[in-house]
């Protein structure tokens, strides 16, 4: 599935909940679900600055894609990583340099992508992006 | 007694609702909310007298001018200190803080020693820090327990000849722990030491008695007591205050210039360069005044109901850990939610509507003490109500059922 895909696929998810409660509760569900990423990439050097949770990612290259993987210590966080990675996570890294994020605005999030927000969800994509844009870089 | 509705009238942000939910508000230790006549007073300054002050011979820079020095000795009365040039306007704590940490660069030399206590915040932390670079002096911390009290026994240990200088809060922001400001004081003083109070967390809780605590030095923020932002008092004594150089240059602080020398003002002018918050100064006068028409004794005694009623709902919860439990305790009630980030806590209770601070409050020190990465901190003011506390508990009970 493209990026555009899968944003409204999520969209789509969002759409059934009535109010903040089920779409937070939705959040944290996800963060419980989170794959953890392997202890040997949780180091200082893949620690996202700007949160006052603690925000792991790394990425690596498969076939032409980008894979992600990453944990928090905040498990609300830990969810909003999950949709980012649900989104971005096996994309080529042209794909991902090209995406909006603005589908966060339509789940009802947009507090959370507002940059004076210290859950580093803003840091959080500018990374995916440094990412992508290294790999693109490479090829 | 207190009438709490009426007072509560006097704030009309506390009307508001947020994300639907009526506001409330227990981020009263980063700023405090203002009441309609310190509102109105800052209209009215610049409606009705806005001047440049202490230069014009016009009417308007009188008026101006008097408002100034009018406020200037509601403070100084306020304080009890002994001369208003004692009292110097400044834009807030930090600022006292580096004022005085930069003018000791002359009475500090290597192998002196600057003492602060573990409970600091930043900002009472590193201007010292920055002094002990300049200087080479070492920097000595003052331990506390496990309860967020300072360890007495280690200050006097740690109390000699060299210290030249001991900086503490009166109040911790992070725990809410009152120290023994006038204990430190006088043992400092007996080794020849002088003594800084950080004063941004009591100033608006308690009343604050300069001369009788003896301190050498006392800062506080406008904004914390009902004041406009950007406003702030340093207290020193007048002959420490003769004895430190002006800490910026600029217009005011002069009493002749010329290009081979300059002489400077007298207190407090030395130390007030350049055009101030002039609205923002008088104004403090009008907080000032409208906290001692409740009275701080009873705002004091108000608050510490609140915070008994606080500490009991919280304690019922099960699993929350109480950072901060000394015996002398202002309205503060940091605390954590066992296996739960306290990030995620505050951000489910602020979409109750109700405000809490989390994080590290500026004290990293204090988090890494505890091995916490921060806390929940919800401080109460006059204003608060136990119905809200209330609020508080529900909200937060809710935020475990979500995220347990």
């Amino acid at each position: 599935m493209s990026i555009k895909e899968i944003q409204d696929e999520i969209i789509d998810e969002f759409s059934m909940f009535d109010d903040w409660e089920e779409r937070y509760q939705y959040v944290i569900d996800l963060g419980k679900t989170l794959p953890l990423i392997e202890e040997q990439y949780k180091t200082d050097d893949n620690i996202i600055k700007g949160c006052q949770s603690r925000v792991w990612l790394h990425a690596e290259e498969k076939d032409g894609a980008v894979a992600f993987t990453a944990d928090s210590d905040a498990i609300l966080t830990k969810g909003l990583i999950a949709i980012m990675i649900r989104v971005f996570s096996g994309q080529k890294p042209e794909a991902i340099l090209n995406a909006d994020t603005d589908f966060v605005d339509e789940i009802g999030l947009k507090e959370h992508l507002s940059p004076t927000r210290a859950n580093g969800l803003v840091s959080m994509i500018k990374q995916i992006k440094m990412y992508a844009l290294a790999f693109n870089a490479k090829n | 007694m207190l009438d709490i509705q009426a007072i509560r009238s006097h704030f009309p942000i506390l009307t508001q609702t947020v994300n639907g939910k009526p506001l409330v508000y227990f981020d009263n230790a980063a700023t405090s909310q203002k009441p309609q006549v310190v509102i109105d007073a800052i209209s009215k300054y610049y409606s009705e007298i806005n001047a440049n002050i202490h230069r014009g011979v016009h009417t308007l820079s009188q008026l101006a001018t008097d408002a100034y020095e009018v406020s200037r000795h509601t403070i100084q009365r306020h304080i009890n200190a002994k001369h208003a040039h004692e009292v110097l306007f400044t834009s807030g704590t930090t600022h006292g803080i580096n004022l005085v940490a930069n003018g000791f660069t002359q009475f500090v030399k290597a192998g002196d020693a600057v003492m602060v206590s573990a409970m600091e915040h930043h900002s009472n932390i590193v201007p010292w820090q920055m002094l002990c670079e300049r200087t080479g002096a070492s920097l000595r911390v003052i331990p506390m327990n496990e309860k967020g009290e300072l360890v007495l026994e280690e200050f006097e240990k740690l109390l000699d000849e060299n210290v030249k200088i001991v900086s503490v809060n009166h109040i911790s922001n992070a725990l809410g722990t009152i120290n023994p400001v006038k204990f430190i004081i006088d043992k400092a003083h007996a080794v020849g030491a002088a003594v800084f109070i950080d004063g941004a967390q009591a100033s608006p809780h308690l009343s604050i008695d300069v001369q009788a605590l003896d301190a050498d030095f006392y800062a506080f923020s406008g904004h914390k007591m009902c004041g406009p932002t950007g406003t702030g008092i340093l207290y020193g004594k007048e002959a420490w205050l003769n004895k430190l150089p002006p800490y910026q240059g600029g217009g005011e602080m002069i009493k002749e210039v010329t290009f081979e020398k300059t002489t400077y003002a007298d207190l407090p002018h030395k130390f007030e360069a350049g055009t101030p918050h002039i609205a923002g100064g008088i104004v403090l006068g009008t907080a000032v005044d409208y906290l001692n028409s409740i009275g701080l004794d009873n705002i004091a005694a108000y608050e510490h109901e609140l915070l008994e009623y606080g500490t009991q709902k919280l304690s019922e919860i099960e699993g929350i850990q109480l950072v901060g439990t000394a015996k002398e305790k202002a309205s503060v009630l940091s605390f954590n939610l066992a296996g739960i980030h306290p990030y995620d806590v505050g951000t489910i209770v602020d979409k109750m509507g109700i405000a809490v601070r989390t994080g590290h409050h500026c004290a990293q020190p204090v988090m890494n003490a505890f091995c916490i990465p921060g806390t929940i901190r919800a401080s109460f003011a006059f204003y608060n109500t136990k119905q809200e506390i209330d609020a508080l508990i529900a909200a937060v009970k809710k935020a475990q059922m979500m995220l347990g």
